[in-house]
């Protein structure tokens, strides 16, 4: 039973395959490719009525037709970029073809990813951008197109790049600025513009030093302002660890750098050494009460 | 006839005697059981100071405060209200959400009207038990002994203004409804600055600290898989809460993950994964950590005082204790949670145990906190 089943779809696989070889030599003549959204027609052959159907990526289209005619398809009928089934159905004999939508060669839109949204100022290479190039229909445009992307930060002159699509896509990589801030980075094509924000935050703190003076029992200790090597004051909130050491014993505390600077109190014992460190940046020692 | 009427008085006599016996017995293990001894006062007079111990522990297990405070020697010097306080905390912390597991008592010297008796309470939490002992005075007035409570006033801050520069982030992160290119805030970037495996009880432990390099606050967890010769994972743990899960910009944490029935010579490599998430955070409280000392001897321990410097009462402190060798390596990692909250300006201990083969080998420490306030993002 199981034999007798296989046997008769392969059969019928076989029939289609037939029919469909002798529908591309038969008469219907269609485009070998579309451009999505504009209007084309389709020729067949013969005589008397039949339904044509076009069956492509997420759309169907169906129309009755008079074999011998000449059948149109207005502007924006497909609009889907893909590979399309064209069957041709008639009283007799069925026919096949195929033909193509490509993307409109007009870029309407872009896709613009650009990583990270925030990193640490003077990173070579540190800033990538990828952009895809769609046309009206969002289909992705694989003709090569011209990108260019503009990075603008919050000085020095903006570094730009210009950059052919492969396959729809275009990318470069780009240098954080030496000053911090938001940075604008663009992506453009024709008039077809994308932006994303780029925050460039200072990097590792460059000079860390701290200073103490007594205040009643205890030390009063405070870190000069915190700045990165390129002169960028470390934001607000960064961990200021204060470390004193004691006969045997030991303080610590985290201290939130604010209005720049980290400052605290802590026991004062003479002879304490105390030091100061963000990260993993050590800054200065202080020995208090020895000369 | 004589006999029957014998059989039948000896039958119901010792029916009633049985229905007795039972009730009885049954009264008192009913009692044991529900753990509430409720009938105490009538089964177990205050006879002994270890009675009157056990007595008071009874009401504070079952959080009596009425009867464990009437029945206390000192109860004129101090209040109802002093002793709750005392074993519940003034402020939510995770004292006042404790119950008392388990109790012990140990007589430590008696006279005739007079005895020292050691009582460790044990109370649970969501995050562990805590030991609480109380050296305790018994006295004997008349024929009952009653207990002379060593009262522990939590410090009250007077009513004052504590500036604080207020310093929090808050984030907004990208909408469903978004395009798929639109850009989402970035996660923190983190990195693992110390790591390595050691065998250790039968199992395999990895310690090691992680870094927000990042400018913004994250929330991070570290995940190891261990991976055998051939490439296929052993076994995959994480952190959980030896870890400091927030971690401000250009913070460190330390962090230890066990593994279990796992032989360090099975293992070939290690696969760590730190992740982090940017999340909303406040930078205060700032908490100093003074006192620290590793205090050597049978039962180590890793000592210090909490002491919060800005005027938010934190309602718990978690400890996290990192230990050093000579050549600073990172060699142990433990924790402990503070179990009264911590009010501003006010000094509080905490004392995280150390195994002794570690202790012996640690040249320097470094303790971290993490806190909680329940009114931090009010």
């Amino acid at each position: 039973m199981k034999l007798r089943i296989t046997s008769l779809l392969g059969g019928l696989i076989v029939l289609a395959l037939g029919q469909f070889t002798l529908a591309q030599t038969g008469g219907l003549r269609l485009p070998k490719t579309v451009e999505a959204g504009t209007a084309f027609s389709i020729q067949s052959a013969g005589s008397g009525k039949a339904v044509l159907y076009i069956v492509g990526p997420g759309q169907v289209l169906r129309r009755d037709v008079q074999l011998g005619e000449m059948t149109s398809f207005a502007p924006g009928d497909l609009h889907n970029a893909g590979h399309y089934v064209v069957v041709l159905v008639g009283d007799s004999a069925t026919e096949n073809g195929a033909f193509d939508v490509t993307a409109a060669h007009q870029p309407t839109a872009l896709s613009f990813i650009a990583k990270p949204s925030r990193l640490p100022v003077d990173l070579h290479d540190g800033i990538s951008g990828v952009a895809y190039v769609f046309d009206t229909f969002q289909n992705l445009v694989l003709q090569p197109t011209q990108v260019s992307f503009q990075l603008s930060g919050v000085a020095g002159a903006p570094q730009t790049r210009t950059v052919l699509t492969r396959n729809g896509v275009a990318w470069t990589k780009m240098n954080s600025a030496s000053k911090e801030g938001a940075a604008q980075f663009e992506a453009r094509t024709g008039s077809v513009a994308d932006k994303r924000v780029i925050q460039q935050v200072p990097g590792d703190p460059c000079r860390l030093r701290m200073n103490v003076r007594p205040s009643g029992q205890r030390l009063a200790l405070e870190t000069e302002p915190v700045r990165d090597c390129s002169g960028n004051a470390v934001p607000d909130g960064t961990i200021v660890t204060f470390t004193e050491m004691y006969n045997g014993g030991e303080a610590t505390v985290d201290v939130p750098l604010k209005r720049g600077v980290a400052k605290t109190e802590m026991p004062a014992y003479k002879g304490a050494t105390i030091s100061v460190a963000t990260g993993v940046v050590m800054g200065n020692e202080i020995h208090w009460g020895k000369e | 006839m004589i006999g029957g009427r014998l059989l039948a008085f000896l039958i119901a006599g010792a029916t009633v005697a049985l229905v007795v016996a039972g009730s009885l017995g049954h009264g008192q293990s009913g009692l044991d059981m529900a753990g509430a001894r409720s009938g105490t006062d009538l089964l177990r007079f205050s006879s002994s100071p270890q009675a009157a111990v056990e007595n008071l522990a009874d009401k504070i297990a079952q959080r009596d405060w009425d009867a464990a405070y009437s029945n206390l020697a000192n109860k004129s010097e101090f209040s109802e209200t002093d002793f709750i306080r005392d074993l519940s905390g003034s402020y939510p912390s995770l004292r006042s959400h404790a119950s008392l597991d388990s109790f012990d008592v140990r007589p430590q010297h008696a006279t005739a009207d007079d005895a020292q008796v050691r009582l460790n309470l044990r109370w649970s939490t969501v995050v562990g038990m805590f030991l609480d002992t109380r050296n305790l005075r018994v006295t004997k007035t008349g024929d009952r002994w009653a207990v002379v409570w060593p009262i522990v006033k939590e410090p009250r801050v007077p009513p004052q203004v504590i500036p604080v520069n207020y310093l929090r982030w808050d984030v907004i992160y990208r909408g469903a409804e978004d395009d798929w290119g639109a850009q989402d805030v970035e996660s923190p970037h983190v990195r693992i600055v110390d790591m390595h495996p050691v065998d250790r009880g039968g199992g395999v432990v990895i310690l090691g600290e992680l870094l927000n390099e990042d400018v913004v606050p994250a929330f991070v967890t570290v995940k190891a898989t261990l991976l055998a010769k051939n490439g296929s994972p052993i076994a995959t743990e994480d952190s959980f809460d030896k870890i400091s899960h927030i971690l401000l910009p250009r913070q460190v944490t330390p962090f230890l993950i066990e593994f279990h029935n796992v032989a360090l010579s099975q293992v070939d490599s290690v696969h760590m994964q730190p992740a982090s998430t940017l999340v909303a955070a406040s930078a205060d409280p700032v908490v100093e950590i003074e006192d620290q000392h590793l205090n050597p001897g049978p039962q180590p321990s890793f000592t210090g005082k909490l002491l919060n410097q800005s005027g938010q009462v934190v309602n718990v402190a978690h400890v996290l204790g990192t230990f050093y060798d000579n050549s600073g390596q990172l060699i142990w990692v433990s924790d402990g949670y503070v179990e009264r909250a911590l009010v501003p300006q006010t000094p509080l201990s905490f004392a995280i145990s150390v195994p002794p083969d570690i202790a012996s080998r640690v040249k320097t420490e470094r303790a971290v906190t993490t806190t909680y306030s329940s009114n931090r993002f009010q």
